[in-house]
C-alpha cells in the first residue's frame, strides 16, 4: 500500500486534532528533520556501480560470523533468498523483459543492496520496550543487545524496511540485523561490505562526505568517464579511486529524507520502487505514535489526575452508602 | 435481599472434561514450543512477527476481559450501584482473561526469561508503547487479583484480613479503572508504528480512541452475555432491568464508535478501498456489518428488554469488535515482499488450550466461590 504525502499529512492532522482535545503538545508541531549525530557514519550504495559480485555478502558473513544459508544438499555455497536471521545483507536483482541493458527499467536489470538503513529516527529503537536496540549518540549506529531483549518482536512490526530478523528455530532466539560492523571499529577497521567492494558501489564514511559525494554524482554528465572513490572516504579514507562511465541516475538520493533520513544512502539508475524500496514519507512514523503517547503521558499528569478523580468519585459513592461491599 | 453465593453442584461434568482435554493438547504444543523454539509450532515469520497469540489471546482476549473494567467504571466511577450484582462475575472473567493473556505473552516472547528487564529502570524505554502496555497489563493483573481477593477471603472466612483489605480496596478499584483505560487505548497506538504496513482502512490517529471504545463495547457485550448465560444455565431470575440500562449505555458507545470509524475512513478518502473486493476490504465490510447489526438491534429501546434480542446484539458486537481488533493486527497488516501468514495447528491448539483454561476456571469458581448474586429465599 503506497502512502502519499498528502495522506500522511491528513493522518497527522487527525492526530493533532485528537491531541488538541487531550492537551497541548510540542511533539508533533516539530516536523523538521532531526539532525544527524555529530560523528555519524554510514554507507553510500550506488546501484549503477554495483556488478552483483556479492563480495560484500561474503565479507559480511565472515566479519559477523554468520552461518551458511543454503538449499544445496551438499552445502557447497551460500545462497540466501532474502535477508534472514543468517544473512545481514543481500544483493538483489531487478529484471525486466530481455534483461539486455544494465540500469534500465525496460528490458534491463539492476542491483540493490539491502541491509539496515540506520535511520536517523529509528522506529525499531522507539518500539523496543527494553532499549535492546539503541542508536549510538555519536556515530548513529543502531545496535542490538541480546541481554536486554525480551523477544517481543515489536521492532519487526515497526521497522519500515523489514530489517530486524528473528531466530525462529532457536530456543534462545535473538534479533539479528546489520550493526554497521561496529565491532570492527575498535580494531580500526570498518564495514566489511565496503572494504570488500571492488567497484566502489558500497562506500563507507562520514555522513557529510557521503551526502556530498552522492550530490556530486547526481550532477555528473551521464556517459562520460569520472573518478569514483573506493571503499572509504573522509579523513580516514582509502584515497583510492576508480574510473567508471557515469550512469543514468534517477535524480533522488534514497535515504536522504525518507522517514526522517537514514545513514544508508542509495543511488540508482532505475526507480527505487522497482528495486523493492518502499515509498516513504519524510515524516517518520514514530512521530505520530510518539506524539500521541507524549501528549497523554507527559509527566504522567493526566493519568494521575484521572486516578485522583476516580478515587474521589468512588469515595463519594461509598459515603452515600451505595455499595458497601466492594468488588 | 440478595447475597453472593457459590452455586454448588458437581464440578466434573461432561463439558468440564472436554475443556480439560483441550488444555492438555495445548500443554503438549506449549512444551514443544519451549523445547524446540517458536518456529517449531508456529507459522509466524519475519514478515508477520505477530500471530494469533498476540491478536487473539492478548488483543482480543483482554478486550473480552474488559467486563470487570466496564462494570467497575459504571458502578464506582459513575456511581451506579444498581450494576453491582454484575461486578463480581465480570471481575472473575477479567481475572482469568488477563492472567491468561499474561501467560500467552510468556509463550509468545522469545526471551521470556528476561521479561523482568521491562521493570529494570536502566532498560525501560519510556518512549515505547510496548513498554507502557506491558507494564499496565502486568500491574492490572495484580490489581485484579486484589480486587477479587474479597471473594476468596469470604470463602476462607478470613474476616480480619477482609476488613483490612476493604479499607485500601478503594485505591485498587480506582487503579482497576485507570490501568485498562491506559493500555486498552495504547493497544491501538501500538499499531500506528507499523506505518504503511497497516492498511489505511485501519491506520489512523484515532486508533487509540477506537481501541478504547471497542474495549468498552466488548466489555459491555460480555457482561450482557454472561448474565444471560448464567441465568439460563443456573436457572436464576434474569437481571433484565439492569441489562436494559446497560444496553442503553452500550448503544451510545457503539454509535460513537461507528461515527468516528466511518467518518475517519471517509474523510481520509479511503472509503472506495473498502469496496475493491479484496480479502482485506471484505474483512473491513464484515467487521462493520456486525457492529452495525448490533447497533440497529439496540436502537429501539423496546429491544433492550428482550433477552433474545439482547443476546443477538451482544453477539454481533462481540464478533464485530473482535474483528476490528483482529483486522488491525493481522488482516490489515501487510509487510509486503510476498510474506504470508496463516496460523498453524499447534499455534491454534495453544490458543484453544488457553481459552479452555479460562472456561474451566470460571466453571469451577462460580460453583465453589461466592460470585453470583442469588435472591435470598428466607
Ligand atoms: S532500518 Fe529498521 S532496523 Fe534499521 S535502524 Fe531503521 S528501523 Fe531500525
Ligand atoms: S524483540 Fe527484542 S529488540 Fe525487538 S523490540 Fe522486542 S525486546 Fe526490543
Ligand atoms: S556493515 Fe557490516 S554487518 Fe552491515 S551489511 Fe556491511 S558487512 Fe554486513
Amino acid at each position: 500500500m503506497k502512502i502519499k504525502r498528502r495522506d500522511f499529512l491528513k493522518l497527522s492532522a487527525g492526530g493533532s486534532l485528537l491531541m488538541a482535545t487531550l492537551g497541548p503538545t510540542a511533539a508533533l508541531s516539530n516536523t523538521e528533520k532531526k539532525a544527524l549525530p555529530p560523528d555519524a557514519v554510514g554507507i553510500l550504495y550506488d546501484s549503477t556501480l554495483c556488478v552483483g559480485c556479492q563480495a560484500c555478502m561474503v565479507a559480511c558473513k565472515q566479519a559477523n560470523k554468520m552461518p551458511l544459508e543454503t538449499e544445496d544438499v551438499y552445502r557447497r555455497w551460500d545462497n540466501p533468498q532474502d535477508l534472514s536471521s543468517k544473512t545481514l545483507n543481500i544483493i538483489k536483482r531487478y529484471q525486466d523483459g530481455s534483461e539486455a541493458t544494465k540500469d534500465q527499467e525496460q528490458d534491463g536489470y539492476a542491483f540493490i543492496k539491502r541491509q539496515c538503513m540506520h535511520c536517523i529516527e529509528p522506529s525499531c529503537v522507539s518500539a523496543c520496550p527494553v532499549s535492546a536496540l539503541r542508536k549510538d549518540a555519536k556515530n548513529g549506529i543502531v545496535s542490538y543487545n541480546k541481554d536486554a531483549c525480551i523477544g517481543c518482536r515489536y521492532c519487526q512490526i515497526a521497522c519500515p524496511f523489514n530489517i530486524p530478523k528473528f531466530q525462529w528455530e532457536s530456543t534462545t532466539p535473538e534479533i539479528v540485523k546489520c550493526q554497521l560492523c561496529n565491532h570492527l571499529l575498535k580494531e580500526g577497521k570498518y564495514a566489511a561490505c565496503c572494504s570488500a567492494c571492488p567497484t566502489g558501489a558500497s562506500l563507507y564514511g562520514p555522513m557529510e562526505d557521503l551526502l556530498a559525494e552522492a550530490k556530486r554524482r547526481l550532477k555528473l554528465e551521464p556517459g562520460v568517464y569520472a573518478n569514483f572513490p573506493l571503499n572509504r572516504i573522509g579523513p580516514d579514507g582509502s584515497n583510492r579511486t576508480t574510473s567508471h562511465k557515469v550512469g543514468q541516475y534517477v535524480q533522488h538520493i534514497y535515504g536522504e529524507n525518507e522517514v526522517g533520513g537514514t545513514q544508508n544512502l542509495m543511488l540508482a539508475g532505475v526507480s527505487f520502487s522497482k528495486l523493492g524500496m518502499p515509498e516513504l514519507p519524510d515524516e517518520p512514523f514514530v512521530r505520530l505514535a510518539d506524539g500521541i503517547q507524549y501528549a497523554i503521558y507527559k509527566g504522567m499528569a493526566y493519568p494521575l489526575a484521572l486516578l485522583g478523580a476516580l478515587i474521589y468519585m468512588i469515595r463519594k459513592g461509598e459515603n452515600n452508602g451505595d455499595h458497601k461491599d466492594k468488588a | 435481599m440478595e447475597t453472593k453465593q457459590p452455586l454448588g453442584g458437581r464440578v466434573l461434568t461432561g463439558p468440564f472434561v472436554f475443556f480439560l482435554i483441550l488444555v492438555l493438547i495445548g500443554a503438549y504444543f506449549a512444551a514443544k514450543r519451549f523445547t524446540l523454539g517458536i518456529g517449531a509450532v508456529s507459522n509466524m515469520n519475519d514478515g508477520y512477527p505477530w500471530g494469533i497469540w498476540i491478536a487473539l489471546d492478548v488483543v482480543i482476549g483482554t478486550a473480552l476481559a474488559c467486563g470487570g473494567y466496564t462494570m467497575a467504571l459504571l458502578t464506582y466511577a459513575f456511581n451506579r450501584g444498581e450494576y453491582h450484582p454484575l461486578v463480581r462475575p465480570a471481575l472473575l472473567t477479567s481475572l482469568f482473561g488477563y492472567s491468561l493473556a499474561g501467560i500467552s505473552v510468556m509463550i509468545d516472547i522469545g526471551r521470556y526469561w528476561q521479561a523482568y528487564n521491562i521493570i529494570l529502570p536502566w532498560h525501560s524505554n519510556l518512549h515505547s508503547v510496548m513498554f507502557e502496555v506491558a507494564l499496565c497489563i502486568g500491574a492490572y493483573c495484580l490489581v485484579l487479583w486484589i480486587e477479587f481477593a474479597p471473594a476468596l477471603l469470604e470463602k476462607m472466612k478470613a474476616d480480619r484480613l477482609l476488613k483490612k483489605l476493604n479499607r485500601v480496596l478503594l485505591i485498587f478499584i480506582a487503579l482497576g479503572i485507570l490501568l485498562p483505560t491506559m493500555h486498552q487505548s495504547s493497544l491501538g497506538t501500538m499499531m500506528l508504528m507499523a506505518g504503511y504496513k497497516l492498511s489505511p482502512l485501519w491506520r489512523t490517529a484515532f486508533l487509540p480512541l477506537l481501541f478504547l471504545l471497542t474495549a468498552l463495547i466488548i466489555g459491555f457485550a460480555v457482561v450482557i452475555y454472561e448474565s444471560l448465560f448464567s441465568s439460563v444455565t443456573h436457572r436464576l431470575p434474569l437481571e433484565t432491568t439492569i441489562l436494559s440500562k446497560l444496553a442503553t449505555v452500550t448503544f451510545w458507545c457503539v454509535l460513537l464508535f461507528m461515527v468516528i470509524r466511518i467518518e475517519d475512513v471517509n474523510l481520509r478518502g479511503y472509503l472506495p478501498l473498502a469496496f475493491d473486493g479484496s480479502l482485506v476490504s471484505n474483512m473491513f465490510l464484515l467487521e462493520n456489518t456486525f457492529l452495525l447489526c448490533g447497533l440497529f438491534l439496540l436502537m429501539y429501546p423496546g429491544n433492550r428488554n428482550c433477552p433474545k434480542l439482547l443476546f443477538l446484539s451482544a453477539s454481533c458486537l462481540l464478533i464485530g469488535g473482535s474483528l476490528y481488533r483482529f483486522n488491525t493486527y493481522i488482516t490489515g497488516f501487510d509487510p509486503g515482499n510476498g510474506w504470508q501468514y496463516f496460523p498453524s495447528v499447534g499455534e491454534l491448539c495453544i490458543t484453544f488450550g488457553i481459552v479452555a483454561v479460562e472456561i474451566l476456571g470460571y466453571m469451577w469458581c462460580v460453583k465453589r466461590l461466592p460470585i453470583i448474586s442469588v435472591p435470598q429465599t428466607s
